[in-house]
């Protein structure tokens, strides 16, 4: 919404400039976007000339040489390519120094040889329309050298105000004026439609009809002007219709514009001579009707559309936008003025099925009231009769009336404490309510509160009162105050700790945590080598396909991430992420009552080296599946949780280098090196390693209970045991520690190692660090080599092992 | 030669060259020569008892001294040598200390809306709140409906709105869990409610994913003063002590009062900056705008209402916060599709 200053200023002038202004109403509820100016920057170096003299210039045909009156003793001579320009006009000119609108400042020039001392100005030149054909010639009357901001206006600041959807009063000028007014104290002038030369009663000549629901259309109004002269409108309409962003277009044209910006209700005028059978009715349109509007569009209408017909058919669509076909035009000289009020939501979905957005929609859509309608007739005829030398037949339509009669709601003093934790005095608040117009009446524990039918759609309870008391008194004066928090439970749940903790352990790993789109695209399923990519989620309204599912896992943000920094020369890629991901079971049967799962998962990707190269370490390990496996396992000590590897999975996942990840038993993710085919869909020829556990489905941590490991010594050994070549490390780990209790207390791989020839084919060397321990006592040698002798006996028995000697 | 003499002259002898040896080699020749096994003293000694009584005592004693000197000096000795000899091999142990040293181990680092969602979190935990999550795929009931949106309001528009189905979306904002978290926990309640949400939005301001924490404290005399004593602490928890905050009335469909707030800008002092320029944090205003908030509207407290919200008997307020603006507020990031390009040079700078 554009708010000129200077048309405001004739309903209301606070006294204070548009910063402070601006400030002002931000503080009071009304968001001033930005504060633009329109028309030139300083008035100085403009003003009224009188063209004294003109003839052609000696070496340009187009040119004129002027002389012109412009107060000084003498006339001023001056260059003008307008073909109108003529001796005897009384016109603007800019005198050298004169800065225009653009920000060009005007110099002494010589144009084709003859000097030029200054500009006579076209009303495009001055932002008054954009009529650039020829000069802008002002009435006779005014005196050569009187400053031109004096006659016509050439300047004024304009506020762009964001007005909420609560508010559709404020989208007209007077609306604004009343905020102003009721903002910084200043006097509000009476409503520019108390005057209406226009009568009641029956009208002739014209009949109206609604077949549409009530609803739909609340009230539609009609008068008949006669002897319409159509033209141009004066300056000072134009200039006001400019600055609030309306082009000027003929004076009955810009009557309703202006009046819609002043009162907020937009209008219509029809030329009465192209309404066939001089009658007009409401109704729903036909589905598929068609009907070419304004702007010379085909329109293609649905029945839940309104239209206004006359005996031919429909020539309007109601409140988005009129029809070509009884536009008004250079021979019209009688114009049915129409304002009505029509169904905010309605003309919100027209507006939206048509994409067509005017005016006039914007405004019904935020729901008027149907009392603006006839302010709207009131200001109206006035100005028709003004402006475009018309008469008014007697009598108006009134199919509808006025609203609903004013509700009056309580409002209490205590309440008003309550909410606020701050009392207003009765009075203050008496005198806020009464500065935005509404009518107060004092009761037994407050104020009984009558709305005004402007604004009866906002007010409804005693709170939305309290916001327009708390509002104009200022919220910024409330004090702070600290509510004590009664509640039970506080802080972080065990589980978001958890997560937490998790994040910790991957960062302390040397991890960077990254966040990736929830939005994936339909082809991941297809780069990760997968048959079925599980049921995805997809959105019915995508901004684009890359982003038109709902990611079933973390790997696709990690490999998209792990690419676009490996593109940029990031050689070591170690990232995690810590989300939701998004499954259901039925993707197709999504609803309320069946909302999909939000599993939060953590992921992490690696590649390339492991650290820094450096001086003293040329070539740091690259990561690999250990990598990722040594990182999963930090996470997993970090929360204090059990685990282990269960059965390789994925086909995304290198066959013999992956597996899944197993907690209680139950299978809650996978760890391995990505596939090199996947990697290279993702541009990666290096090994890229990682894992995505479910964090959600983990167990929450129990607390740890002491175990006394005594101050005995342990006893270490390092055992070589040949092998076949199929048993795992987990597999000898587990018979060690099987076979090593009581005494064993640890086991660890160290080394493996092949040799066909001296070990044979099909079997290796694994060395094992053994840890030996008592909690009661320092172990002897006998009783080690005795629990030695069982490992030996046990390892032989299960795992067809041997220990080398001599290592 | 008396004996006692000569074992005067032999340890003579021997102090000269412990004093002379200068290894610890050497010395050891020293030992082995005066005091080893073939040496003259200690045979001195054993042959004491072949000697006449009457000399036994003497000679005894005087080679038992002599020998205990020796040894006493050469343990002196030795200690001063390998002093010397410790300090010589660390001399020639030298190296380039200009050289680079090991890397430390790989630090990682949290993101930057991370790092901002868990201040907050901090800020919110300390005033007595828990911390509650929602569904990101949302019902519009929770989304829209319960929190007092007209059937017409615009940011229920396909254009606006990411749909799954006619009645299901993806949150645009937190508050949903206003309504689910009082369908689940009679008042007092005090929450606030981190997370993910969507709205169909992409331009230098505005990414169609981004997150939010909403604030939640209804009990029986929570106040629109609380709520700005609340913010207030908020705003100096996260961006220093010296911050005010702004109460601009503006509209919100749930929320009756509704505020926007404002923190003073931390880069200017009323929008000049230290050097006299107008500040571009702020744009010169000298306050930033940082959440919407409000005393929670009746109607929404009406839908729970006989979970023991009757709008009569309790009242509070709601807040949103946008992480990433708070975020690119406090660390001075100027585009917010930083935040989710994660190029690892942006990752690291957030220690
Ligand atoms: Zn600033």
């Amino acid at each position: 919404m554009r708010v000129p200053l200077e048309w405001l200023h004739e309903y209301c002038r606070p006294d204070m400039d548009a910063q402070t202004l601006a400030q002002r109403l931000a503080l009071t509820g009304t968001e001033v976007e930005r504060i633009e100016h329109h028309g030139v920057a300083a008035l100085e170096n403009f003003v009224v000339g009188h063209v004294l003299d003109r003839h052609k210039h000696p070496d340009a045909d187009r040119l004129n040489v002027c002389m012109v009156d412009i107060g000084g003793s003498t006339p001023a001579q001056i260059v003008c390519g307008a073909p109108n320009v003529a001796a005897g006009q009384t016109v603007g000119v800019a005198r050298p120094g004169a800065v225009m609108p653009d920000g060009t400042k005007l110099k002494r020039a010589k144009l084709r040889g003859v000097e030029s001392q200054g500009m006579i100005l076209s009303e495009r030149e001055l932002q008054i329309s954009d009529e650039h054909n020829g000069i802008m010639v002002l009435a006779q009357d005014h005196v050569p050298g009187t400053p031109l901001h004096e006659v016509v206006q050439i300047s004024t600041d304009v506020l762009v105000l964001e007005v909420t959807p609560n508010r559709p009063d404020c989208l007209g000028i007077y609306g604004v004026a009343r905020e102003v007014a009721a903002s910084t104290g200043a006097q509000l002038q009476p409503p520019p439609w108390e005057q209406d030369p226009g009568s009641f009663g029956p009208l002739d000549g014209l009949e109206l009809t609604i077949e549409a629901e009530h609803e739909l259309c609340p009230r539609f109004t009609a008068r008949i002007l006669d002897n319409v002269r159509i033209g141009e409108s004066p300056l000072w309409m134009k200039a006001r219709l400019m600055a609030a962003g309306q082009r000027p277009i003929s004076n009955v044209v810009d009557v309703t514009n202006y009046v819609m910006l002043l009162t907020g209700q937009p209008m219509h005028a029809f030329d009465y001579q192209r309404v066939a059978g001089r009658r007009l009715n409401v109704r729903n349109a036909r589905d598929g009707e068609h009907v070419r509007t304004l702007d010379e569009q085909d329109r293609k209408l649905d029945q839940q559309m309104l239209v206004i017909e006359d005996a031919d058919g429909p020539t309007s669509i109601a409140g988005v936008m009129g029809g070509a076909r009884s536009e008004v035009n250079d021979t019209t000289t009688t114009l049915i003025s129409e304002a009505a009020t029509w169904n905010g939501p309605n003309i919100q979905r027209t507006s939206l099925r048509l994409a067509l957005r005017s005016e006039a929609s914007g405004r019904y859509e935020k729901g008027l009231q149907p009392e603006q309608a006839l302010w709207a007739q009131a200001l109206a005829t006035r100005l028709f009769m003004d402006v475009c030398g018309a008469t008014v037949r007697p009598g108006t339509i009134d199919l509808g009336g006025a609203g609903p009669e004013a509700v009056t709601i309580r409002l209490r003093d205590s309440r008003i404490e309550r909410l606020l934790g701050m009392a207003i005095p009765r009075e203050r608040t008496r005198r806020h309510l009464q500065a935005i117009g509404f009518n107060v009446e004092d009761a037994a524990d407050g104020l009984d509160v009558t709305v005004p039918d402007f604004r009866r759609a906002d007010i409804t309870r005693e709170a939305d009162l309290i916001e327009e008391v708390a509002r104009l008194d200022g919220v910024d004066n409330l004090p702070a105050t600290l509510p004590t928090s009664r509640n039970t439970e506080r802080g972080l749940t065990a589980r978001q700790q958890q997560f937490r903790r998790a994040s910790d352990a991957l960062a302390a790993q040397g991890l960077h945590e990254m966040i990736g789109w929830s939005f994936t695209s339909p082809d991941l399923g297809a780069r990760l080598h997968l048959l079925d990519g599980g049921p995805l989620l997809t959105l019915a309204n995508p901004m684009s396909s890359e982003h038109s599912q709902l990611r079933t896992r973390l790997l696709g943000s990690l490999l998209d991430v792990a690419q676009r920094n490996r593109a940029r020369g990031v050689g070591r890629i170690a990232l995690f992420e810590s989300g939701r991901v998004y499954l259901h079971k039925q993707a197709r049967n999504v609803s309320a009552e069946n909302l999909p799962q939000e599993p939060h998962r953590i992921g992490a990707i690696l590649a390339g080296p492991v650290r820094r190269a450096t001086w003293r370490e040329q070539a740091p390990q690259t990561a690999d599946f250990f990598t990722a496996k040594g990182v999963l396992g930090a996470l997993f000590s970090t929360l204090g949780i059990d685990w282990e590897l269960g059965e390789r999975m994925g086909r995304f996942l290198h066959p013999g280098r992956s597996a899944e990840v197993m907690v209680d038993g139950r299978q809650i993710g996978w760890v391995g090196e990505i596939h090199p085919a996947v990697a290279a869909e993702w541009d990666f020829e290096d090994t890229v390693a990682g894992f995505e556990i479910e964090l959600s489905a983990l167990p929450l941590p129990g607390v740890p209970t002491f175990t006394d490991v005594g101050s005995y010594p342990e006893v270490h050994e390092d055992l070589a045991v040949l092998l076949p070549e199929r048993v795992t490390a987990r597999e000898l780990i587990e018979v060690l520690m099987r076979s090593g209790r009581p005494l064993l207390v640890g086991a660890e791989v160290f080394d493996v190692y092949r040799d066909p020839v001296r070990l044979g084919p099909d079997r290796k060397s694994v060395a094992v660090r053994l840890d030996y321990r008592a909690n009661d006592r320092t172990l002897t040698d006998e009783e080690v080599v005795r629990q030695r002798q069982f490992i030996v006996n046990a390892l032989a028995q299960e795992l067809e092992a041997t220990i080398r000697a001599g290592q | 030669m008396s004996m006692e003499n000569r074992i005067t002259e032999l340890q003579q002898e021997a102090e000269a060259a412990i004093a002379a040896a200068s290894s610890t080699a050497a010395l050891e020749d020293v030992r082995v020569r005066f005091l080893g096994r073939k040496a003259e003293l200690p045979n001195l000694l054993r042959g004491v008892s072949e000697l006449p009584v009457e000399q036994r005592g003497a000679v005894g004693k005087a080679a038992n001294q002599a020998r205990r000197a020796l040894e006493a000096q050469l343990e002196e000795r030795a200690g001063e040598l390998a002093v010397a000899e410790l300090t010589a091999r660390l001399e020639q142990d030298r190296v380039d200390i200009t050289l680079p040293a090991d890397p430390l181990p790989a630090v990682g680092r949290l993101h930057l809306i991370t790092q901002t969602w868990r201040q907050i979190e901090d800020i919110f935990i300390a005033l007595g709140y828990r911390v509650a999550e929602g569904p990101e795929v949302e019902s519009v009931y929770y989304n829209f409906d319960a929190l007092n949106h007209e059937p017409t309001h615009p940011a229920r528009a396909w254009t606006d709105t990411f749909y799954l189905a006619d009645d299901v979306l993806l949150r645009t904002h937190t508050s949903p869990m206003q309504v689910r978290s009082m369908e689940l926990q009679e008042p007092p309640i005090f929450i606030i409610v981190p997370g993910r949400v969507y709205r169909r939005d992409s331009d230098v301001t505005h990414t169609p994913q981004f997150h939010q924490v909403e604030g939640l404290a209804v009990d029986e005399n929570i106040t629109l003063a609380d709520l700005k004593g609340t913010l207030q602490t908020f705003a100096r928890a996260m961006f220093g002590d010296d911050r005010e905050i702004r109460l601009r009335p503006h509209f919100f469909p749930f929320t009756e009062p509704s505020v926007e707030v404002d923190v003073s800008c931390f880069n200017c002092s009323a929008g000049l900056t230290a050097t006299g320029e107008r500040c571009g944090i702020c744009k010169g205003t000298g306050w930033l705008e940082i959440l919407g908030s409000g005393m929670v509207d009746p109607n929404v407290l009406g839908h729970v209402a006989g979970n023991g919200y009757d709008p009569e008997r309790v009242q509070g307020f709601a807040f949103g916060m946008g992480i990433e603006r708070i975020a690119m507020l406090k660390y001075g990031v100027t585009d917010l599709r930083l935040l989710y390009d994660n190029d690892v040079r942006f990752l690291e700078q957030f220690a």
